[in-house]
C-alpha cells in the first residue's frame, strides 16, 4: 500500500513514550506522595491524572461516592437504654419491588389478637441473588432499608442474610450517607410532628 | 466527513397508505384495538405487502421483527417495524394467525434480509415457522430443547407464579434458597422420545449442513473444504460466542454465528416482572452502555403512560446517554485493537478515560455499570454536589485532548490501516438490507442516526453532526467511532451549559406504575445502534409482551456477508469492528 513507511507507528510509539515519561515526571512532582495517600489517589482519579493510572488495591482503595450502592441493610434507631428499634414495619414494599425477588419478610403477629404487628419477626435477603439495584431503598417509605457501602463480601459459603446480619444502626447510616440521611431526617421529623399535631 | 445537521423529518403521509389500501383492499385493515396503531395484513398477502412497502413507499429498513402470544384470544401475532433510511416516522404491520402448535407465516428474508436472525429467534422462542426461510434453525436454544419458551403456556422448570411479586416473599415469608427447589439434574425437560444416550443425535448436524449449503455450487478443482469453529471459548469473541466458518484454504466460503450460550430468556423474565423491575434488568443487556438501555425502555413505557419527564431530567438523560456513548466507543476501539493484536496498550489507554466516566456514573447513579438511573417520568436522583463540575472538567478539558491523543496513537498506524482498509466491507446497499445499525450502518455511507432521523427526548435542540463514512470497511468503522465520540462531547458540552434547575421527576415515585393498555415501540440511538423496546400492556402491573430489539444481535445478521471472501484471520477483526456485547446478543 502507498505511503507506508512506518511513520504512523513511530508517531504512536511517541505517544507511548510520552506517557511512560509522564509517570516518572509525576512521581517527581509529587515526591513520593503519589501513592498510598488520599490526595495521591484522588489525583490519579482526576482530570489532571497523567502517566500511570492504576490504584494498588487492596493497599490503596478508591473512596466510594455517597450514592454508591451495595447489598441493602436494615436501619435501626437506638433507644435510650440501648434497645434496637428497627424502622422496618414489614409493609412489604421492598419485597414487592425487588426485581430478583431476593427479600423474604416474616411478619410477626400479636400473640393475643393474632393480627399482624408492624415489626418483622425475621427478614432475609439472599445476598447471592441480590442485584444491588437499590429499588428497595428508593421506595421504602420509612427509610428503613438502605444500600450499604461495604463491598468486600467474598465468602466461601452461601450468603443468606437474616435480620441480625442485616441490622445496622442509624449512626452508621449517617456516616456513610451524610447528605442523604440529614435530608431524610428533616423530612421524617416534619412528618412526625404533623402526625402528632393531628393526634393532639 | 460529516453530514449537514438538518435532515427534514417527514411523517408517513396518508396518501402513501391510501395507495396500498386500494391495492390490498380486503386483506389490509388498520389495527383499531385501543392503544394500538399500524396495520394488519393477511398472511397470504404479507410478502406482496412488504415488497410494496419497500420498493414503492421507500420503507427500506426493517427495524424489528417479533411475535406476541395472545393466549386468551387464541392468537399469535407477528409484528414488524419498518422505517425509511431517509428519516421520519416508521410504520408497523402485523400478521395474525390462529394459535396452534404448528403455525406458519411467510418469511420476509428475501424482501428484508435483516429478518434472517430475527425470524429464527421468533421460531425458536415462539414456535412460529417462517415458510421460505433458507436456514430456519433454533438460535438460542439447542436443537434438543423441548418447547418454545416465550409461549405463555410454557413454564420454566422451577415455576412459582405467573408474575412477580411472588407471594412466598411477602406476605408468606417462607424462606428457601432457590437451588433447593430447582435441583440440578431434575430441572430439565426433554422433548418426547428424546434419548440423551442416543449416540446418533448430533446437535451440530443442522448447523454444519447449513454451512455446507453454499459449497454445492462448487466449480474448478474439487478441493476439500473444512469447517473451523472459533469459540465459544475464544478471547476474541468478546464473550461466549461461536463462529462456524467453512473454509477453502484460508478463504471464507460461508460463516454462521452461533449464539445462545448466555441466553437467559430476558424477555420471559421481563414479562414476569413489573414495569419498574425491568429497569435494572435492562442494564444487563448491553452492560457497557446501561444508560442507553434504560433510556429506550423508559421512552417506551412513557409513551404508553403518556407522560413526559421535566426539563432538567431530559437534560440529565441526554447527558448520561452521551457519556455512555463515549465510554462504549472507547471500549469498542480498545477491544478492536486487542483483536488486531495490539495487545492491551490501546485498550488500557481508552479504559483510563472510560474509568473517569464510570466514576461519574458511580457518583450519580450509585453503580459504575449497572446504572439503573432512569425512572418513568424522570431520573432516579439529581446530580450530587460537585458532579457537574467533574463532568465539565472532563468534557471541556480532558476528553477532547485525550481522544486526539488516542487517535494520534492509532489513526495512521500502518498495521491498523493494512488490516482495516478495504477489509470486511459492508456495502451501503447491504448495510440497509441487513438492518445494520449504528456505527456499522454509518460507516457504510448511510447517514442514519435516530437522534436526527426521528428525534426523541430533546435531541432536536442540540447541534451535532451525523458522522458518516463511505467505505464500509473495518478502518471506517473505527474512525466513525472516534468522530462520534467528538460529537457526543459536543452534545454533553451543550447540555451542561443549558441544563436548567428544577425537579427531576414529574410524578411522586410509586413502586407500581399504572400503564394503560396498548402497544408501544420506543427506540433510541444506542452506542451500538438502534435499541428498541416493544411493549404491550394489558393494563395489569406486568407487561404482557416485552421485546428488546438488540443492536448487537441484529448487526450480526450482516456478519456472514461481511466476511465471505476474506481470509479467516479477518473474522476476528470484522467481529471486533461490529462491536457486540454478548449480554445483548443472547439476552
Amino acid at each position: 500500500m502507498n505511503g507506508m513507511f512506518g511513520k504512523g507507528i513511530l508517531k504512536g510509539l511517541g505517544v507511548s513514550l510520552k506517557r511512560f515519561v509522564e509517570t516518572y515526571l509525576d512521581d517527581l512532582t509529587w515526591l513520593g506522595k503519589r501513592y498510598g495517600t488520599t490526595e495521591g489517589i484522588a489525583h490519579r482519579a482526576s482530570k489532571d491524572a497523567r502517566g500511570i493510572f492504576t490504584v494498588q488495591y487492596p493497599e490503596e482503595k478508591i473512596p466510594v461516592p455517597e450514592e454508591f450502592r451495595f447489598i441493602p441493610f436494615l436501619v435501626y434507631d437506638e433507644g435510650l437504654n440501648g434497645e434496637i428499634n428497627l424502622r422496618c414495619t414489614s409493609c412489604g414494599i421492598c419485597a414487592k419491588v425487588c426485581p430478583p425477588q431476593c427479600i423474604w419478610i416474616v411478619r410477626s403477629t400479636d400473640p393475643i389478637t393474632g393480627r399482624p404487628i408492624p415489626d418483622p419477626a425475621d427478614f432475609y435477603i439472599d445476598a447471592d441473588i441480590c442485584m444491588n439495584c437499590g429499588l428497595c431503598a428508593e421506595y421504602c417509605p420509612f427509610d428503613a432499608i438502605k444500600m450499604d457501602h461495604e463491598y468486600e463480601l467474598a465468602s466461601g459459603a452461601r450468603n443468606l442474610y437474616n435480620k441480625k446480619r442485616l441490622s445496622k444502626s442509624a449512626s452508621y447510616y449517617e456516616t456513610i450517607r451524610p447528605i442523604n440521611s440529614s435530608r431524610e431526617n428533616v423530612l421524617r421529623a416534619a412528618k412526625f410532628s404533623a402526625r402528632t399535631r393531628v393526634s393532639e | 466527513m460529516a453530514m449537514p445537521s438538518q435532515i427534514p423529518v417527514a411523517p408517513p403521509s396518508s396518501d402513501e397508505i391510501a395507495i396500498l389500501r386500494s391495492r390490498f383492499a380486503d386483506t389490509l385493515k388498520p389495527d383499531t384495538r385501543a392503544g394500538y396503531s399500524g396495520w394488519i395484513i393477511d398472511k397470504i398477502q404479507l410478502q406482496a405487502f412488504a415488497t410494496a412497502l419497500r420498493n414503492e413507499l421507500g420503507y427500506d429498513y426493517l427495524s424489528s421483527v417479533t411475535a406476541v402470544d395472545y393466549l386468551p384470544q387464541g392468537q399469535f401475532e407477528v409484528v414488524y417495524q419498518v422505517y425509511k433510511t431517509t428519516g421520519g416516522r416508521g410504520i408497523n404491520f402485523k400478521v395474525q394467525v390462529t394459535r396452534t402448535d404448528d403455525v406458519e407465516v411467510p418469511s420476509l428474508v428475501f424482501t428484508y434480509p435483516g429478518a434472517e436472525l430475527q425470524e429464527r429467534e421468533v421460531w425458536d422462542l415462539f414456535g412460529i415457522k417462517f415458510s421460505g426461510h433458507p436456514d430456519l434453525r433454533r438460535i438460542f436454544m439447542w436443537e434438543g430443547f423441548a418447547g418454545h419458551p416465550m409461549r405463555k403456556d410454557w413454564h420454566e422448570p422451577y415455576y412459582e407464579e405467573e408474575v412477580k411479586p411472588l407471594k412466598s416473599r411477602w406476605p408468606d415469608g417462607q424462606i428457601y434458597s432457590a437451588e433447593s427447589k430447582n435441583i440440578h439434574g431434575d430441572n430439565i425437560t426433554l422433548p418426547e422420545g428424546f434419548n440423551s444416550k442416543d449416540q446418533t443425535f448430533d446437535p451440530e448436524k443442522a448447523l454444519y449442513d447449513a454451512l455446507r449449503q453454499s459449497s454445492k455450487d462448487d466449480v474448478g478443482l474439487g478441493t476439500d473444504r473444512i469447517i473451523v469453529n472459533l469459540g465459544p471459548q475464544h478471547p476474541s469473541t468478546h464473550g461466549v460466542f461461536r463462529i462456524a466458518v467453512l473454509l477453502d484454504g484460508e478463504k471464507i466460503i460461508n460463516l454462521k454465528p452461533v449464539m445462545g450460550y448466555l441466553h437467559r430468556n430476558h424477555e420471559k423474565i421481563g414479562e414476569r416482572n413489573t414495569y419498574i423491575m425491568n429497569i435494572p434488568y435492562t442494564d444487563r443487556l448491553d452492560y457497557l452502555s446501561s444508560m442507553s438501555n434504560n433510556f429506550g425502555y423508559a421512552l417506551a413505557v412513557e409513551k404508553l403512560m403518556n407522560i413526559k419527564p421535566p426539563e432538567r431530567a431530559e437534560y440529565l438523560r441526554v447527558m448520561m446517554a452521551e457519556l455512555t456513548r463515549i465510554s462504549n466507543h472507547l471500549m469498542a476501539i480498545g477491544a478492536l485493537l486487542n483483536d488486531l493484536g495490539a495487545y492491551f496498550t490501546p485498550m488500557l489507554y481508552s479504559l483510563e478515560e472510560r474509568e473517569l466516566i464510570l466514576d461519574i456514573f458511580e457518583a450519580v447513579a450509585g453503580s459504575r455499570m449497572m446504572c439503573n438511573y432512569f425512572r418513568f417520568g424522570g431520573v432516579a436522583r439529581d446530580l450530587p454536589d460537585g458532579v457537574l463540575q467533574k463532568i465539565k472538567d472532563l468534557i471541556f478539558e480532558r476528553l477532547p485532548r485525550k481522544i486526539d491523543e488516542i487517535e494520534r496513537f492509532l489513526g495512521e498506524n500502518e498495521i491498523i490501516r493494512a488490516r482495516g482498509v478495504g477489509q470486511g466491507v459492508l456495502t451501503t446497499e447491504n448495510a440497509i438490507r441487513y438492518s445494520a445499525a449504528g456505527p456499522l450502518l454509518r460507516a457504510s455511507g448511510v447517514p442514519y442516526d435516530i437522534r436526527r432521523a426521528e428525534p426523541y427526548s430533546i435531541y432536536d435542540r442540540f447541534d451535532f453532526d451525523v458522522v458518516v463514512r463511505q467505505n464500509g470497511d473495518i478502518y471506517d468503522r473505527l474512525m466513525v467511532r472516534f468522530e462520534e465520540i467528538r460529537q457526543s462531547i459536543r452534545i454533553v458540552q451543550q447540555t451542561v451549559k443549558q441544563i436548567p434547575e428544577g425537579p427531576v421527576t414529574t410524578t411522586k415515585p410509586v413502586y407500581q406504575v399504572r400503564v394503560p393498555a396498548g402497544e408501544s415501540y420506543g427506540r433510541v440511538e444506542g452506542p451500538k445502534g438502534e435499541v428498541g423496546f416493544y411493549i404491550i400492556s394489558n393494563g395489569k402491573p406486568n407487561p404482557w409482551r416485552y421485546h428488546v430489539r438488540a443492536p448487537s444481535f441484529i448487526n450480526l445478521t450482516a456478519f456472514g456477508p461481511m466476511c465471505i471472501g476474506y481470509k479467516v484471520a479477518d473474522v476476528v477483526a470484522v467481529l471486533g469492528s461490529i462491536d457486540i456485547v454478548l449480554g445483548e446478543v443472547d439476552r
